[in-house]
């Protein structure tokens, strides 16, 4: 009840800007913004993509005085909204919301697309993996569970969290590594995101979900699951309970989803600059700072600059794991 | 359960709600009464409209638009005898006997008054059964999602009023569009021939709009514009319904329980409930003899039914993810776009969502009434409306829905394009359509649940069939399949019985 009024109250609040923003266009000066900009997001509404896209777009509204429509290009994995942003033209009126995948399917062999194929504006959240067993698991921490995956033979562990080949399957293939494992010790069961896993796993389908540990939030909340411990480098100030690998098992390893917003490649310098300064309000704006904390998401911040070493690091780590676990399309 | 039940209160009495229903339920009415139009088409037509409405609200227009098409499309039958829906096909002869009597109030009285009685009935049929159902559902694994989707494919083939092997091609062929894309368990793109468009899949609301709209409007092409009716005032619509109530009480109650249980089948909707009730109202009938006459009976019964079946409709959509009709079929997909997942936990998480629905389909079935009558006043000006301007306006409609849908895709378009020409093709040939639509929404849902569930038992099948549900369901799947060589076993029996004696 409480998401839908409060979406209805955003949709409310977008016709109205929309409405507004129509109205005001044609007075206004030649310089960029002089039309609403669209906000291509690759992943379905609802989900916490759209719903970083959403707030991104509500405070960049305010700031750059135009309509910021969010549009839902979904399918083929994240492809196809990629593509539709990547071709867009690159005039500052169609930026996106690009994330992890980026890194990641072209190594699939999936596109050509990459990170260099965009104009990076700002990275603006990370999530890293969580380990998530049902509230009845015999393990009570991360550390029992690392021992009894290690004693059992391969494939008797089922893990889920996201489709074959996903950002949170390469998490536990990582993980699995760092622990001196073959990728496929525990098998993985693919699954249509991380909200049917957690499903799974509370009704007993599989052993670990590895989703991060805000998308686990409703089945945590309703005491079917618990979260063991987190790959990153420090706890999420949100759920303090839960320890990192490090401290657990003395593991560093650390894996995130991010989200961060980009344009087609050769976008002017002068309308990049606006929209980075845009963007690095928005972050820091106390409306984006509550939303994400809300929900549990963690916020990351980095410039174009920052953005994009940031994203040829992970592209390179991504590369590694995907050829290790046999997921990298063979050249 | 009263918290969320008052809870649904607020989020049904708003604004935008209620004008959205309003509107909804004046469309869903002119577009039933229009022949030609299907209650499915109004729903598909719905669909892009939909993306700017609250979730509340959106449900709102699916649901009051149906059920108002479904009673509308009973005018056009009743007064020139050409259905303006298929699920009014089944007592359009009936209807039209009662007019030609002079009876045309209280066959239009008898459409309305008991398609709302038949709507409530089915409301409080889902108001019960689905979060009792919602409760076993929960324990639900991959292996009783797989049978319980290949069930949905099965009953779609034997209630589709053809020949089940073109019924099965149908269906079989939905399931190869499904494969489209990367939307698979191994991630794999299949079919894409390289383009990120088709990497993405197949969108079945814009097949649904080809298959249900583009391909409707290319039928009325080739045919003629319905007469136009006669004129002459009618008198009070309403009148005598009461005591009709009284008098066909047990042939109203089954309507209703059979639409309802009709309705919850996968694939089959409200006109094959019409059609089921009213040759049971034939076959139990004490007159039987003035059936074909222009005689209320089977009038009250299968005008109950349909209705009632729309309702049943959304018990096995809201729960799995099945659709129930057509109309859920395009529903589920809405339900995804507003965050409303089917599945059993949305009785749990997002029950004042649910309750919400409830009030919804309550209130459209009483709005039916004052706006039937209403409809009935002006129908004659409604069916005067000439066909070729209504289908180029269908057209537009169809084009711009799937543009914006898919997020300003022109691929979109292509795709109703498409399957607005293989629609019309199968139906031309026999090739029930629903048949095909149930395949392409389900495919996915079959081939995750198998693959993922051969994963977890590391390859063995037997869990399929050593859970007891699965067992279950697997035995109820193999009767449907084997049902139509049953069926005519039975009448290749009967036929030698019958023939030997002759010689």
């Amino acid at each position: 009840m409480d998401s839908i009024s409060r979406r209805s109250i955003l949709a409310g609040g977008a016709a109205i800007g929309a409405a507004a923003g129509l109205g005001v266009a044609p007075a206004r000066a030649q310089a960029w913004p002089a039309r609403p900009i669209t906000m291509v997001c690759p992943w379905g509404a609802g989900g916490g993509t759209d719903q970083t896209a959403r707030i991104v777009a509500s405070i960049l509204e305010r700031d750059l005085k135009q309509p910021v429509s969010v549009v839902n290009r979904t399918g083929g994995s994240g492809v196809v909204g990629h593509s539709a942003i990547a071709t867009a033209a690159p005039d500052g009126y169609t930026i996106g919301m690009i994330t992890v995948e980026i890194t990641m399917m072209h190594h699939q062999g999936l596109t050509d697309l990459n990170p260099t194929s965009y104009t990076p504006l700002a990275l603006m959240n990370e999530d890293p993996p969580g380990v998530q067993v049902p509230a009845n698991s015999p393990y009570k921490n991360v550390k029992e569970l690392a021992d009894a995956i290690k004693a059992a033979p391969a494939g008797k562990f089922k893990a889920s969290g996201t489709g074959q080949g996903g950002i949170w399957h390469l998490a536990l293939i990582g993980w699995l590594g760092a622990m001196g494992l073959k990728p496929d010790h525990v098998a993985w069961v693919p699954s249509n995101g991380a909200a049917p896993a957690m499903q799974d796993l509370a009704a007993g389908g599989v052993d670990i979900v590895t989703c991060s540990v805000p998308e686990a939030r409703a089945m945590l909340d309703a005491g079917k699951a618990r979260s063991l411990a987190i790959m990153a480098d420090q706890r999420n100030p949100q759920f303090k309970d839960v320890p990192t690998l490090n401290e657990m098992l003395g593991i560093k390893y650390s894996v995130g989803a991010w989200r961060g917003i980009a344009a087609p490649k050769g976008l002017p310098a002068d309308i990049q600059a606006r929209l980075v300064t845009a963007l690095k309000s928005a972050y820091e704006s106390k409306e984006f700072q509550e939303f994400m904390a809300a929900r549990g998401f963690g916020t990351k911040f980095a410039d174009p600059a920052g953005f994009a070493s940031f994203m040829a690091n992970g592209d390179k780590m991504m590369a590694e794991a995907m050829k290790a676990a046999g997921l990298a399309k063979k050249a | 359960m009263s918290s969320s039940f008052l809870a649904a209160f607020p989020l049904v009495f708003t604004q935008d709600v209620l004008i959205a229903m309003i509107a909804s339920a004046i469309y869903g009415m002119v577009v039933g009464a229009l022949p030609g139009l299907t209650a499915t088409m109004a729903t598909a037509l719905l669909v892009p409209v939909t993306f700017y409405l609250s979730p509340i609200a959106a449900i709102a227009t699916i649901i009051t638009s149906s059920a108002m098409a479904i009673f509308a499309g009973d005018i056009p039958g009743c007064l020139v005898r050409i259905p303006g829906t298929p699920a009014s096909a089944a007592y359009t002869d009936e209807a039209y006997k009662m007019t030609l009597k002079g009876q045309a109030e209280t066959a239009l009285g008898i459409c309305l008054w008991f398609s709302a009685l038949g709507g409530i009935v089915g409301t409080i049929a889902l108001v019960l059964i689905a979060p009792a159902l919602a409760e076993v559902a929960l324990s639900f694994s991959t292996f009783e999602y797989f049978w319980l989707a290949i069930l949905g494919l099965m009953c779609s083939t034997l209630v589709a009023r053809s020949s089940p092997v073109k019924a099965i091609a149908a269906m079989l062929l939905g399931l190869l569009v499904s494969c489209i894309g990367i939307e698979n368990p191994a991630g794999t793109p299949r079919f894409t021939f390289g383009s990120t468009d088709l990497l993405g899949g197949i969108d079945a609301i814009a097949a649904l709009v080809g298959v249900f709209a583009l391909a409707e409007v290319m039928r009325a092409v080739t045919q003629k514009d319905p007469p136009s009716i006669p004129d002459r005032k009618l008198g009070s619509i309403l009148k005598g319904q009461i005591e009709l109530t009284k008098r066909y009480p047990k042939q109203q109650i089954r309507g209703n329980i059979v639409g309802t249980l009709i309705g919850a089948l996968p694939g089959a909707g409200a006109d094959m409930a019409a059609w089921v009730s009213y040759s049971l109202s034939k076959r139990f009938s004490k007159e039987r003899e003035k059936f074909g006459t222009g005689h209320p009976e089977g009038l009250v019964e299968a005008g109950a039914s349909n209705n009632a079946a729309l309702a049943g409709g959304w018990i096995p959509a809201l729960l799995f993810g099945i659709p129930g009709d057509t109309i859920t079929a395009i529903a589920i997909g809405v339900l995804y776009m507003k965050g409303l997942n089917p599945g059993p936990t949305l009785f749990t998480e997002k029950a004042s969502s649910m309750y919400a629905l409830y009030i919804i389909f309550l209130l459209a079935n009483l709005l039916m009434i004052p706006l039937g009558i209403a409809m009935i006043r002006i129908s004659k000006h409604v069916l005067k409306a000439p066909r070729s301007l209504i289908m180029p306006v269908i057209m537009v409609f169809c084009a711009v829905g799937a543009f914006s849908a898919a997020g300003n895709n022109l691929y979109a378009v292509l795709i109703v394009a498409f399957f607005g020409i293989a629609g019309y093709l199968m139906e031309e040939n026999g090739f029930p359509v629903a048949a095909m639509v149930l395949g392409i929404v389900m495919g996915t849902m079959v081939e995750q649940n198998f693959v993922t569930s051969l994963i977890k038992s590391d390859g063995s099948i037997l869990p399929f069939l050593s859970r007891p549900i699965a067992a279950f369901l697997a035995f109820l799947t193999f009767i449907a399949l084997f049902w139509p060589l049953i069926a005519w076993l039975r009448r290749y029996k009967a036929s030698l019985d019958a023939a030997a004696p002759a010689r």
